[in-house]
């Protein structure tokens, strides 16, 4: 048995995982602990440091620091958004693509193309993993972004490969984590749909998943490369900095120094936060040589971060919305990525989805860590194919076999009350084949097969009426209007569209249960048989 | 969890009734042993012809992954914008910054999002410097600014209230233009500031009155949101100077509630002219003058029909007056002529037989010449008008047999005595 991880490959951190013997996937810290680990390399003199070493140099040594640069692997220089790169290295434009130039030593000036800096990154990410495996790696799977393009993907296979890892497969980031999670609370036999959300560092990133018989399908995704943590930092920076100004009349925006200082402290304070509802911030010597000592609660935080955090909850709706789905129909969101932490995204997200939809969040009893999930899917899915042969891959991966057909519309029966029940919902992939069982009159019992389309129900509550209010207490009377306001009743509802066949299970005996079975095979063709429970019983079917 | 109850059958059979919609081919997810399994069970003995194969890759559903959104960002800035001053990035015209000079206030969140990215692509410092560009250092700050502030939504109004580049100005006074194609837009333009949407528009020749009095009710309302506040001077913000810092904001409110009467008044002058000029409010007022006076002379025609008619009753009533007169005059006179015409004949008649017997020498009787002639008289005494001419008539015959049977009809009828006649019997 070959030696196979799974990556998370992040623009600000990365993470190794591999599979357990349970079916599981366990995430592995690297040499200083790390379990998320800072996608950094830093240099200086002969010595290449990364991950949380790399990003310290950032105080100290930025022009040789590379942080932020999953995006440019694979990108053309005119494409990248050089913003990533934050207060690092700059990159440059060499022959089209993207370079560093890094200082080793005062007359040594060291050239990387961005296909040595990944291939270098990857590198120290497989030399943790071996370190903690204690084998050489043989394979991986990579989790990547869904819009990461044929040209992206060559060159991180590339880099792997340089990197001396074999890629077994790519597959995408939110399948990944998706993955993992339903793996994890043994859910990924049951058919919902799911927003599975990513909030990173530098981007945000969704997509709509159908789990149908354990089969994923996208959807639809969205990005949006303002919107991580990086904004919840600015935003929080700014708020230490107005109080540091206020207090030692300091500009502390003006340098460099004292700016990458107030990040750094600032990430930590916003990282505590995430579990504590007080955080201090401590900087010596921020500006002008004064120190900076402040506390901040969560109610404080939320509040500078509310724009940023609202931007969140409105891509999440706006993707539901751009898929073509109402809320209602959402089953799950599972939060993904770091920014994940910040209590107030599940809140915000919880207040403004309907009841019925569960957020899965670090709060959530049993969840998984927010950036463990890409890594531990990309382990599971490398310990699942790792028997396999390039070949066999390759032929998996196939249009002929990825590209399924997918229902448009629920199919299912009408029960003795004429309301619809679903047997197959909407977007399951064929072929397919599924049962359910039913309480049956005694006598002949009759099975409608039905197309149904989903419809939201709203019903409009009044309001009871209030005691009416004595004319004078005026002040009173305008503070609660709202509550006057009809309320909305909204619920999912299947409308039986068109009638696709008739069963009658004849001489049904009293008590009966029947079974019900929907099969539709590879050509398309669709049968019901029906059955009553019980051995030997006859079959009555229809193929359409 | 409640049980499913079918239905039981009533007459039903068992067969098919319909077919179920196309399915669309979409990729599924390659990960997962379920996945995994599908791969196993499609290949197993299976091989495809490459007709299959290219339809499986050509006719899947595919997630659209393109980034333009479909937005047709401006080709480039003018120079001047490229080199506008940062620090007087308000006067910057922020749409055309990003590209998006043709939305402007219509550009959605996502469309500035895309914006914004495009521009950074384009015009970060790190970008140009390796073009060995002029410094556009500065222009990347205003790419910055122009984000933020258009990403607020509280910024963004301030902008949009002050943003001259979407207004369409009304058609110079005086110069020769349509009025529907030079107004049309200058409403449609006005129209964003306001409170309620949607806003009624200009509409055109065929609008209906009451739309068009609905249009120019709206307009004389209008409830705009628009405010000042982006043209405010800076006020310092440290607090050593508090007092400069007051009077400041003392004066930028001033200022800014000026400019926000000054826009109310612009606005109200500019539907006066509009609605001076509209050609529908001119036919308007043509036609209400024209129902006036149909009105008008329809009202009188009344009156004017009601005294001829009150006039020609008059005369109708004062002719049949006269006539009436003039009939009962006839009348009474024909009355007293045939009166005595009727006694005349009476008087004749009566002369007439009372001198028939004599006439006729007292019918051989002449010795009772005087009882004969008491006798005729009695009877000439009883008879009526219609007797007295019968028996006038009569006598010119045979006196003798009409007076008898004139006083015998009288004595029949009673109006005599039979014992008074004795020579008539
Ligand atoms: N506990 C935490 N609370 C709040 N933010 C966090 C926490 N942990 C990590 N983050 C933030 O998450 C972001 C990184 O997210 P991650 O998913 O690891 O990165 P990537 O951008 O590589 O996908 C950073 O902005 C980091 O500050």
């Amino acid at each position: 048995m070959s030696t196979v991880i799974g990556i998370n490959f992040g623009n600000s951190a990365s993470s190794i995982a591999v599979a357990t013997a349970d079916g599981k996937a366990d995430i592995i810290a690297n040499q200083d602990g790390e379990r998320s680990i800072p996608t950094a390399l830093a240099y200086a003199g002969e010595d290449e440091y990364y991950g949380g070493q790399a990003l310290a140099q950032l105080l100290r040594n930025p022009t040789n620091t590379i942080i932020g640069f999953r995006d440019y692997l694979g990108v053309p220089f005119e494409k990248i958004d050089p913003t990533s790169a934050g207060n690092g290295a700059k990159p440059f434009n060499l022959d089209g693509k993207v370079g560093y130039k890094i200082k080793r030593s005062e007359d040594k000036e060291e050239i990387l193309t961005i296909d040595e800096v990944v291939s270098r990154h990857l590198t120290q990410l497989k030399l943790s993993a071996e370190d903690f495996i204690g084998s050489s790696i043989d394979g991986v799977v990579i989790g990547i972004p869904t819009n990461f393009n044929e040209e992206q993907q060559k060159a991180l296979v590339a880099a792997s490969e340089k990197a001396g890892m074999k890629v077994l497969q790519l597959i995408k980031e939110p399948s990944a984590a998706l993955l993992a999670y339903t793996t994890n609370v043994n859910e990924l036999a049951k058919d919902k749909l799911y927003v599975v959300a990513d909030f990173g560092g530098l981007r945000s990133d969704a997509a709509v998943i159908a789990v149908r018989s354990g089969i994923m399908t996208i959807l639809e995704t969205a990005h949006d490369y303002e919107l991580g943590g990086a904004k919840i930092d600015s935003a929080l920076a700014e708020y230490f900095a107005k109080e540091f100004e206020k207090k030692f009349k300091s500009n502390p925006r003006n340098n460099h120094k004292s700016i990458t200082k107030l990040q750094a402290a600032t990430i930590t304070t916003k990282k505590t936060l995430s579990n504590v509802t007080t955080a201090t911030i401590s900087i010596d010597s921020l500006n002008d040589g004064y120190d900076f000592h402040s506390t901040i609660n969560r109610m404080r935080f939320d509040l500078a971060a509310r724009s940023v955090a609202s931007q969140m909850t409105t891509f999440v709706e706006n993707i539901v919305k751009k898929a073509g789905y109402d809320t209602l129909d959402i089953d799950e969101i599972l939060l993904v990525g770091g920014t994940s932490f910040v209590p107030k995204i599940a809140a915000n997200l919880e207040a403004v989805f309907p009841e019925s939809v569960k957020i899965i969040s670090p709060a959530t009893p049993k969840a998984i860590d927010p950036v463990d999930l890409i890594a531990r899917g990309a382990a599971l899915q490398a310990s699942m194919i790792e028997s396999f042969d390039e070949a066999e891959v390759k032929e998996a991966l196939q249009p002929v076999i990825v590209n399924t057909p997918h229902l448009t519309k629920a199919l299912g029966i009408l029960d003795a009350e004429g309301k619809f029940v679903q047997i197959l919902r909407s977007e399951a992939a064929t072929p397919v084949r599924r049962s359910i069982k039913v309480a049956a009159p005694k006598g002949d019992a009759l099975i409608s097969i039905y197309e149904a389309e989903r419809d939201i129900k709203e019903t409009t509550v009044e309001q009871a009426p209030k005691e009416e209010k004595e004319e004078d207490d005026e002040e009173s009377d305008w503070s609660d209007d709202e509550d006057d306001e009809p309320e909305i009743i909204r619920e999912k509802i299947f409308v039986p569209k068109a009638k696709i066949a008739d069963l009658v299970v004849k001489d049904v005996s009293e008590g009966a249960t029947i079974e019900i079975t929907i099969d539709i095979n590879k050509n398309n063709e669709l049968q019901v048989f029906a059955r009553e429970d019980k051995p030997d019983a006859t079959v009555t079917k229809v193929k359409i | 969890m409640s049980t499913i109850v079918l239905p039981s059958a009533n007459g039903q059979s068992t067969g098919a009734t319909g077919k179920f919609s196309e399915p669309v081919r979409r990729p599924v997810e390659p990960v997962g042993r379920y996945f995994l399994a599908h791969a196993a069970r499609s290949i197993r003995g299976h091989t495809w012809s490459e007709y299959e194969q290219l339809e499986a890759a050509k006719n899947a559903k595919l997630v659209d992954e393109s980034e333009d959104n479909g937005l047709d960002l401006d080709d480039e800035q003018p120079e001047d914008l490229l080199t506008h001053d940062p620090r007087e990035w308000k006067t910057a015209d922020l749409y055309a910054t990003l590209g998006l000079s043709k939305y402007r206030h219509k550009a959605t969140t996502e469309d500035i999002r895309v914006a914004y990215r495009d521009a950074v692509l384009k015009h970060h410092p790190d970008k140009k410097a390796e073009k060995g560009g002029i410094d556009q250092d500065g222009f990347f700050k205003i790419v910055q600014k122009a984000y933020e502030t258009l990403m607020d939504p509280i910024q963004r109004r301030r902008f949009d209230s002050v943003d001259k580049n979407a207004d369409v100005e009304p058609p110079v006074i005086k110069s020769e233009y349509d009025f529907f194609e030079a107004w049309g837009p200058v409403f449609a333009s006005e129209s964003r500031f306001s409170k309620k949407q949607p806003v009624p528009q200009l509409g055109d020749k065929e609008t209906a009155k009451a739309d068009v009095e609905a249009f120019y009710n709206f307009w004389y309302k209008f409830d705009s949101w628009r405010t000042f506040e982006f043209l405010d001077e800076e006020a310092p913000d440290d607090s050593s100077n508090r007092d400069h810092k007051r009077y400041i904001e003392r004066k930028n409110k001033a200022a800014r509630d000026k400019k926000k009467t000054d826009d109310n008044k612009r606005l109200l002058k500019l539907v006066d002219r509009a609605i001076g000029e509209d050609p529908r409010i001119k036919m308007f007022k043509q036609l209400e003058k024209e129902a006036k006076a149909k009105r008008k002379w329809d009202r009188e025609a009344d009156s004017r029909k009601a005294a001829e008619e009150a006039k020609a009753k008059a005369e109708a009533e004062a002719k049949a007056k006269a006539e009436a007169e003039a009939k009962a005059k006839a009348d009474k006179d024909g009355k007293k002529k045939s009166k005595e015409a009727a006694k005349n004949a009476k008087k004749k008649n009566k002369r007439a037989i009372r001198g028939s017997a004599k006439d006729a020498g007292y019918f051989g009787d002449e010795g009772k010449a005087a009882a004969i002639d008491a006798e005729i008289d009695l009877l000439l005494g009883s008879f009526d008008d219609v007797t007295l001419a019968d028996v006038a008539g009569a006598i010119t015959s045979d006196a003798k047999a009409a007076l008898t049977k004139a006083a015998q009809e009288l004595i029949s009828a009673g109006k005599l005595p039979a014992a008074s006649i004795k020579y008539f019997v």
